[in-house]
């Protein structure tokens, strides 16, 4: 079984020229950097605040907000990993003021059920994401998605959905890597423990249909 | 190795970082624990779900949107900032 492909991101080799630029008050290379980045800070922003309004207001708020610092921009890290830093930031902000109730800290140590292999481990039907229309399927996504702690969605999508090396999402978390590796592994297992509920092969079902007493006929 | 050990390792074993010693041992755990075999194949199809899943996608109207209410952000800021006073 091989490793998982990671997703190949954009050349960054102009990018430094562009934050310069916008440093000296470009707002037309600023906004080449808006357009490179826009979708990644609206789909981090809304995996966070699983909230459409609020994904909106992080986009805008974080980009002006890295506009209006970029002096603090030095270079060392990528200007990606810099703008994922304020993105978070801003939208577990939100997560904060919408759910006061319930504490929201990326340091938080979860408590979740034991990460043993269960006796029965459910298989999975071949290319089982074909078996639901793109709608539903990003329906199921999305409600198995808003299940988890905010800390774990945040390492989830920054790692496995954007694709941020280890280092990158730790250093856009403020967390060390052993934990950004923790969370991330109790997020993968978690997710597919809860996508089992609609993906695991349905022998039964299967043997209906197959004996002609389903209600697919032609 | 124990299934628990196995799940140590799984997340950098999915990722592609870990040495070659290590890698034999956890190939070899599969090769005989059913369990292990599934939990590593459905996470890893769980990763790739929802990499390809399109959730959450920006849509142009409203990129286009939010694109200009950034920009004519930055340009007020630009002319009331430091350097549009100098």
């Amino acid at each position: 079984m091989g490793a998982i492909q990671p997703k190949v991101g954009e050349p960054v080799s102009d990018e430094l020229a562009l934050v310069e630029a916008a440093k000296a008050g470009d707002v037309g290379a600023f906004e080449e950097l808006v357009r490179r980045y826009d979708r990644n800070v609206f789909r981090i922003a809304q995996h966070i605040t699983q909230n459409r309004e609020d994904a909106e207001d992080v986009v805008q708020d974080a980009f002006f907000k890295a506009y209006s610092n970029l002096n603090q921009f030095q270079g060392q890290s990528k200007f990606y990993t810099w703008l994922v830093r304020i993105a978070v930031n801003e939208a577990l902000m939100r997560l904060r003021r919408r759910r006061p109730e319930r504490t929201v800290s990326l340091d938080e140590d979860v408590k979740t059920e034991d990460d043993t292999v269960p006796r029965e481990v459910a298989d999975w039907s071949p290319n089982p994401e074909q078996q639901y229309t793109q709608a539903e399927l990003r329906e199921i996504l999305d409600r198995t998605i808003h299940g988890l702690p905010a800390t774990f969605r945040t390492v989830f999508v920054l790692r496995d959905v954007e694709g941020l090396s280890t280092e990158e999402t730790a250093e856009a978390l403020d967390l060390s890597i052993p934990a950004v590796k923790s969370r991330l592994l109790r997020a993968r297992l978690q997710l597919r423990s809860r996508l089992s509920k609609y993906f695991q092969r349905r022998e039964k079902a299967n043997e209906r249909e197959k004996s002609g007493s389903g209600d697919s006929q032609p | 190795m124990k299934c628990s050990e196995f799940l140590q390792e799984l997340t950098d074993y999915l990722d592609g970082v870990i040495d070659a010693n290590t890698k034999q041992e956890l190939e070899e755990h599969l090769s005989w624990c059913h369990n292990c075999y599934v939990v590593c194949d459905t996470t890893k199809k769980t990763i790739e779900i929802y990499r390809d899943s399109q959730l959450y996608e920006l849509p142009d109207d409203l990129r286009t949107r939010l694109r200009s209410a950034i920009v004519a952000k930055c340009h007020s800021r630009k002319k009331s900032g430091p350097e549009g006073a100098q």
